[in-house]
């Protein structure tokens, strides 16, 4: 482990907005990409990030994005106050979706994002209470280990 | 191909970034769900979409994808425009539909991608 020092960026999502969903990922891509992290990187933070900001939109009324980063990792931490995930294991699956009409109508809603948040990651965590909100915890990799 | 070549091969409006048309493209996706082109993980890459609202554009941003594609005829609001304009992402609107648009774009040379990193 190093001790140098970690940048730390904060976001607010806004859950009442679809149009802006996503400018909190479009911010980090962009301070990304102005540290010179490996475009394969910044590609997969902002594919995840991504996904996951707009999940907060569209399924728990917006929460709070906090992302950190060091020499070896990104780590990204969604939380929300929102509706909670009953079933994880469910969620996780390829194509399951709660989403309503006017969301796929969008372009959301094929059950894909989490998928992708877990393929494109390389560690996922979701802690979940119904009634009490989601958190999304998601690293990936700068620097593999020796 | 370049860019310039999707133009003229679906007879496409350009609505911004004109001064990219040169810039080369190898791979496309096509879908109206935005979930589906972010597992679609390849280089210099088109998205051929139905769906016209501010979050294609942000999607194509996230995966670095070069070049937007809007079939039947649609048309993306102002913010789209801008947000693509900022990011050098080119729109490009046609009246073709969804098949017959990948499919000329496929016989032309452009490829679909695997689904890795
Ligand atoms: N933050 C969240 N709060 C509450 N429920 C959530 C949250 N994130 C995901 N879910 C639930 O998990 C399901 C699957 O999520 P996932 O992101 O995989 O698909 P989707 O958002 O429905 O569609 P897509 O991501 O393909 O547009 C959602 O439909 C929703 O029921
Ligand atoms: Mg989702």
């Amino acid at each position: 482990m190093t001790n140098e020092a970690k940048l730390r960026f904060e976001f607010d999502v806004d859950g009442d907005n679809f149009t802006s969903a996503g400018t909190a990922s479009e911010t980090v891509k962009y301070n990304l990409k102005q540290l010179g992290i490996a475009p394969d990187i910044i590609r997969r933070v902002a594919i995840v990030m991504y996904e996951g900001e707009i999940n907060m939109v569209i399924h728990a009324k917006g929460g709070k994005a906090v992302v950190e980063i060091d020499s070896d990792e990104i780590n990204i931490t969604l939380k929300d106050v929102g509706p909670g995930i009953p079933d994880i294991n469910l969620a996780m699956q390829e194509g399951w979706s709660t989403a309503p009409d006017n969301i796929r109508s969008l372009g959301f809603g094929a059950g894909m994002g989490l998928p992708n948040m877990k393929k494109y990651s390389d560690k996922m965590e979701i802690e979940s209470v119904v009634g009490e909100g989601t958190t999304v915890k998601m690293c990936v990799k700068i620097r593999k280990e020796a | 191909m370049k860019i310039r070549e999707i133009v003229e091969l679906l007879g496409a409006k350009v609505l911004c970034c004109e001064e990219d048309l040169d810039n080369e493209v190898t791979s496309a996706c096509a879908s109206d769900m935005m979930s589906d082109v972010l597992a679609f993980v390849k280089d210099q890459a088109v998205l051929v979409t139905g769906l016209a609202n501010p979050q294609v554009v942000r999607t194509a941003l996230m995966m670095d994808i070069r070049c937007v594609v809007y079939v039947r005829g649609k048309n993306p609001d102002s913010l789209s425009v801008e947000l693509a304009r900022q990011k050098g992402i080119v729109l490009l609107s046609c009246d073709k539909r969804m098949f017959p648009a990948c499919g000329i774009l496929y016989d032309a040379g452009l490829k679909g991608g695997d689904l890795a990193v």
